[in-house]
This record gives structure tokens, C-alpha cells and sequence, in this order.
């Protein structure tokens, strides 16, 4: 199945999922919240328009594929897998909790419906995604293989190893998602360790690369289906992204990357997620659910 | 087991490469990735008979076992080997995470293991890898012999395993006593040699070295068995059991450092269900050398020489 749910639609999903987030992570008292937050646009983008899937049959051989290389965004995962018929939303809350399905990093032991491989540490989910992406071509298969990166994770350099086989196999069926927010652990990625010229490096290893606002649907839906996914080259989108989007207090700031909020924090980041979603669908003329 | 007669030389990867390419015609799930040193470690023969089913990805071994992952999890069945210092230490957290985490099927190749790699020094030579390997959960760590032994591991690991699997193995020709005939079981010890006195359990090219030091005890009229564990992971608890019962004394033998390895794998069954006296014979906390093989088996004192005058000592102090 397709879902191609319109961009007010989709709004009204991340503002839903966002609204989960917070509530796992207050609840789980551990895990990653700026990052999920900053990548959830991306996430529903790819569960509720642009990625061939279904959630009656998670297994399904002609299915898209998703590789969740930087882990530690499951939170948005898995909000976004319950949104969209995976499992009971209310499983949800029992993120990092003792025999969850939700474990702290994607887990393909607990066998939760539509996780495609274990992952957390950082930069292997690249050279997930080019065996997968081989192995559709060598079996003739025609979907897709979309990985999502943080951007400090591509300072592993497995990264670039993977990066370099997958152009020299022209695996043009493989689109690599790098949620770019700037921000890692210790601070600007550019301080911590610079990444930039970031569009030049990936032509330098042959990969045709996009850029797109990764919090804006429209842009990003828009950018993702401009990829060729039949030419000799495999794509990366930048998707300027950022940390923390939706709960103004802790945009751009790092200190949120694996930080939850206290019960007060929750209240009020609830209220401001709940006004920010106003002003956005003000400016989209689109109304909230 | 005649040790009057003379075995042909063969080197324990060319197994490996026989192995791979012979089973994978019979199963067409089979794909190598190459780590460049193809021949090297036995799997030209693959590349040559199925050109298309061999994919180069340089020297990059962390992105190999990512990759294997990844074809493993689309149903495939991935075999990759570089050497076994390589492919256990510079990828091991692919090979935790991306491989063994998931759970997935892949054939992990340790080629040029042990000290008798000889010149190339101790960059060159592994002897952590059967520790590493085996504290990771899940893996099956096998260790054979000879060339046919490894042979017959590769084809089984291929037919039974369900998880992933270390097959290490050597680059010197080493004798290929064991025959065609005679049976491999992953997880069952092998006794090659009877005897009361004491129990002799080795592993890799040691199991030769160990039959060699058997003709020198039993000149000083000690009667030793000698045992084959050619699987280190999951170890044979009840056959372990069974030769300590019957000679009470143990001495364990291999080409790797005696932390973590055979004699680890083996004190830990006997120390909580049947405690005796052991003697762990490996490398002593320490990295190799250049030298020839030779040289470098009797400086490390795992030679047939040395391991009959430790095990002669150790029967002494035990009296």
C-alpha cells in the first residue's frame, strides 16, 4: 500500500506523534528527545505518503525499507509505526521499561512489527542499508532502501566506507536521509568536529545529493520524490533540520539531545507544541484536528 | 590415528575456499563479499566459479560486516574473510551489533590465525580472536584441525547453524591427517587417541602438535589422549566431563593466548562441575614475532618438544 495522506494531514500526524514523544520520554524518564523531535517530519513523511508499505503484513517482500541508522531516534520510530497500524498506540508507553518491545535502541530480537534491523551504534546503518539495497538487486526487486543518519554521525567513518561502495555498485535504489541540525553531544558539529563542505564530500563519492528544509513536509516530499531511484547513482537528502522542533524552549539546544523533560517540563512543552501547531496551521490555512 | 605414516601438507584456508565453493552449488543463497586479500584467504576458488555471486568491497572490513548484515537480512547468506585479526578486532562492533545483535546468519572467515603466520609478525598474528569471538553472544566459534576439517565446518555451519559462525583457520600447510570418512558434529569433541594418564584437549593446528607430543610422553612411558575441540563455542560439556573423569588430570593446547581461549572455555565447565587439575598451554599474555613457523612455535613453547616436557612436568607435581 501507498499512504498518501495531504500535507495538512501530515501535519496533524507529526503534531499527534510529537505529543507522543514527549509522553514516552517523560514516562521512559531516559532517551533521546531533541533529536526525535527535529526528525519526526521526516519520519511521517516516509510512513504516511512517500514509502510503499503495510502494516497488516510488516514483512512484506515488495515493501520500502527503512533503516533507522541513528538509533537513538527511535522514539520517533516508533511513535510514528504505532501511528500508522503497527502496533497499540498504547504500547508506546512502555518505552525502555523491563520486557518491552521499545527497547532503548531498535531491537530486531523483540520482534517489534516493522523494525528492519537492530541498531545504536553509530554509522553502521549505511552498510545495512547498501547490503539490502545489493541484495534487491541481485533478487531484481524494485523498492526502496531509505536510511536516516543523524549528522554527527557521519564522522564514523564506516560512513564513508559504506558511501563508497554504494556508489561503486550504482545502487540508485538507496536514498541515505541526514538529519542535519548541527548539533551533537559536545556542541556545534562544526566546533566538535566540521563536516562541511558536507554537498561537496558525498559528490566526491558519487552520490547525487539533494538538500530540503527536513521540517517542512511540503519541501521534503517534494525533494524526495524528485529522486531518480533508476539511475546509476544512490541519493542523499540534507535535511536541514532542527534539534528540538516544535517545543520553542529547547530548540537548537544540545543540551536536549538525550535529556527528558520533568513533569512540569512536560506540561509546559506540551503547551508550547500545542501553540506552535496553531501558528503553523494559521500559516497553512490548513486547521488542526 | 597411524602418526608413523606421512599426510599430505595443505593449508587449513584452502578448506575454507573448497568448503565455500563446493556448498554454495548446492545452495544458491550463497554471496562473498571480498575484503581485497580474496586469494589469500582461500575464496578465489568462489570467485572464479561465480562471478556473480562474489562482490569486492576493498579494505574497509567495518563496511563489509555491515553490508553482510544487511544481505543477510534480505535472506541471503553472506560469507566474508579477512584475517582473523582483521575481521575479530576492527569490525567487532559490526559484527556484535550489526551481525550477531540481529541475530543473523553470516559465515565470519578468521583466515591466517595463530602464530604460525610466522614473518609477518604480530600485527599479522591473531591469538585473541577465539576470546573475543566466543564472549559475543550467539556466535558459534569453530576451530578445525586440517583442511578437511575445515571443509567439512564450512559445509555444516552451512547446513545446521542458525545464527552466525567464526571458522578460523590458518595460511601454513599444516599435515591433513583427518580423512573424508570420519564424522564433524559442530559442538561434539573428537577423541583421536586413547590413552589413561592424562587428557590432552587442543584446538587448531595444536591438535597435530599434540598427537606429535604423545609419541615423545610415551617414551617416558606416559599413556595421553589426545582430543579435538574443534568447536570452542558451544563447548561439549558432557564429553569435557567424561575424559576428566577418566584420566582426572587435563592439559589444554592452542595457538592463542591462554586468557579467554580453549582452556578458558574448558576450565570453565570443569571448575563448577568437576574440578581437576588443568594446564593451560597457549600464548602467555603476550603479542608475537617475526620468525619462521617453526621457530616461533618452539620459542612460544607450543611445539610437539614443549608440550610433552610441560605435560611430563605438570604429571609430576599432580603425583
Amino acid at each position: 500500500m501507498t499512504r498518501d495522506s495531504n500535507v495538512s494531514e501530515l501535519i496533524n500526524i507529526t503534531f499527534q506523534v510529537r505529543l507522543d514523544i514527549l509522553e514516552m520520554l517523560t514516562l521512559a524518564k531516559s532517551g533521546h528527545l531533541g533529536g526525535s523531535l527535529g526528525v519526526t517530519d521526516i519520519v511521517v513523511s516516509l510512513y504516511f505518503n512517500l514509502l510503499r508499505h503495510s502494516p497488516e503484513n510488516p514483512r512484506w517482500e515488495l515493501r520500502d525499507r527503512v533503516v533507522l541508522s541513528a538509533g537513538h531516534l527511535a522514539p520517533a520510530l516508533y511513535a510514528t509505526l504505532a501511528r500508522a497500524g503497527y502496533f497499540p498506540i498504547e504500547e508506546l508507553k512502555t518505552l525502555r521499561q523491563l520486557g518491552t518491545r521499545l527497547q532503548g535502541h531498535p531491537s530486531l530480537g523483540v520482534e517489534l512489527p516493522g523494525i528492519e534491523t537492530s541498531s545504536g551504534s553509530l554509522g553502521q546503518g549505511l552498510g545495512i542499508a547498501v547490503g539490502m539495497a545489493l541484495a534487491a538487486k541481485i533478487k531484481q526487486q524494485n523498492h526502496k532502501v531509505v536510511s536516516i543518519h543523524g549528522d554527527g554521525e557521519l564522522q564514523e567513518g564506516a560512513i564513508w566506507e559504506a558511501a563508497m561502495s554504494a556508489s561503486h555498485y550504482k545502487l540508485s535504489n538507496l536514498v541515505a536521509i541526514v538529519d542535519r541540525n548541527q548539533l551533537q553531544i559536545d556542541g556545534h558539529t562544526e566546533d566538535v568536529l566540521s563536516l562541511e563542505p558536507l554537498a561537496e564530500k558525498w559528490k566526491a563519492f558519487g552520490w547525487e545529493v539533494k538538500q530540503c528544509n527536513g521540517n517542512d513536509i511540503k519541501d521534503f516530499i517534494q525533494v524526495f520524490n524528485s529522486v531518480g531511484f533508476h539511475g546509476t547513482k544512490p541519493t542523499v537528502i540534507l535535511a536541514n533540520t532542527i534539534m528540538g522542533y516544535g517545543v520553542p524552549s529547547i530548540e537548537n539546544d544540545n543540551r536536549w539531545h538525550g535529556k527528558v523533560p520533568t513533569n512540569d517540563e512536560y506540561e509546559s512543552f506540551k503547551e508550547q507544541l500545542r501553540k506552535k501547531y496553531r501558528d503553523i496551521f494559521g500559516r497553512s490555512s490548513a486547521q488542526p484536528k | 590415528m597411524d602418526l608413523s605414516r606421512t599426510y599430505n601438507m595443505r593449508a587449513t584456508k584452502d578448506g575454507f575456499g573448497r568448503g565455500i565453493a563446493e556448498i554454495a552449488t548446492l545452495n544458491e543463497k550463497i554471496v562473498v563479499l571480498g575484503a581485497d586479500i580474496t586469494a589469500s584467504v582461500g575464496l578465489g576458488v568462489f570467485r572464479d566459479r561465480f562471478p556473480n555471486r562474489f562482490f569486492s568491497f576493498g579494505i574497509a572490513e567495518q563496511n563489509v560486516a555491515s553490508v553482510a548484515a544487511g544481505l543477510a537480512l534480505e535472506g541471503l547468506l553472506p560469507v566474508f574473510s579477512t584475517y582473523a585479526t582483521f575481521v575479530t578486532t576492527r569490525c567487532l562492533d559490526q559484527v556484535r551489533v550489526s551481525i550477531a545483535y540481529n541475530n543473523l546468519k553470516v559465515i565470519i572467515g578468521g583466515a591466517h590465525a595463530g602464530i604460525l603466520v610466522g614473518p609477518d609478525g604480530a600485527t599479522h598474528q591473531a591469538l585473541e580472536d577465539i576470546a573475543i569471538m566466543r564472549a559475543i553472544p550467539r556466535m558459534t566459534v569453530i576451530s578445525p584441525c586440517d583442511a578437511m576439517q575445515v571443509e567439512k565446518a564450512v559445509k555444516k555451519a552451512v547446513e545446521e547453524c542458525k545464527g552466525p559462525i567464526y571458522i578460523r583457520f590458518g595460511r601454513e600447510p599444516v599435515p591433513e591427517f583427518t580423512n573424508s570418512d570420519q564424522e564433524f558434529e559442530i559442538g561434539k569433541t573428537q577423541l583421536l587417541k586413547d590413552g589413561e594418564d592424562v587428557t590432552i584437549i587442543a584446538t587448531g593446528h595444536m591438535v597435530w602438535e599434540s598427537l606429535l607430543a604423545t609419541k615423545i610422553l610415551e617414551q617416558s612411558g606416559i599413556s595421553c589422549q589426545v582430543v579435538n575441540c574443534h568447536t570452542i563455542k558451544p563447548i561439549d560439556q558432557s564429553g569435557i566431563l567424561s575424559f576428566a573423569k577418566k584420566t582426572g588430570k587435563i592439559v589444554t593446547v592452542e595457538e592463542h593466548q591462554v586468557l579467554g581461549g580453549l582452556g578458558s572455555a574448558v576450565s570453565e565447565v570443569l571448575s563448577t562441575q568437576f574440578p581437576c587439575p588443568m594446564l593451560i598451554l597457549g600464548i602467555n599474555d603476550t603479542f608475537g614475532e617475526s620468525g619462521s613457523p617453526r621457530e616461533l612455535f618452539k620459542k612460544y613453547q607450543i611445539d610437539s618438544e614443549s608440550i610433552a616436557r610441560k605435560v611430563e612436568i605438570f604429571l609430576k607435581q599432580e603425583l
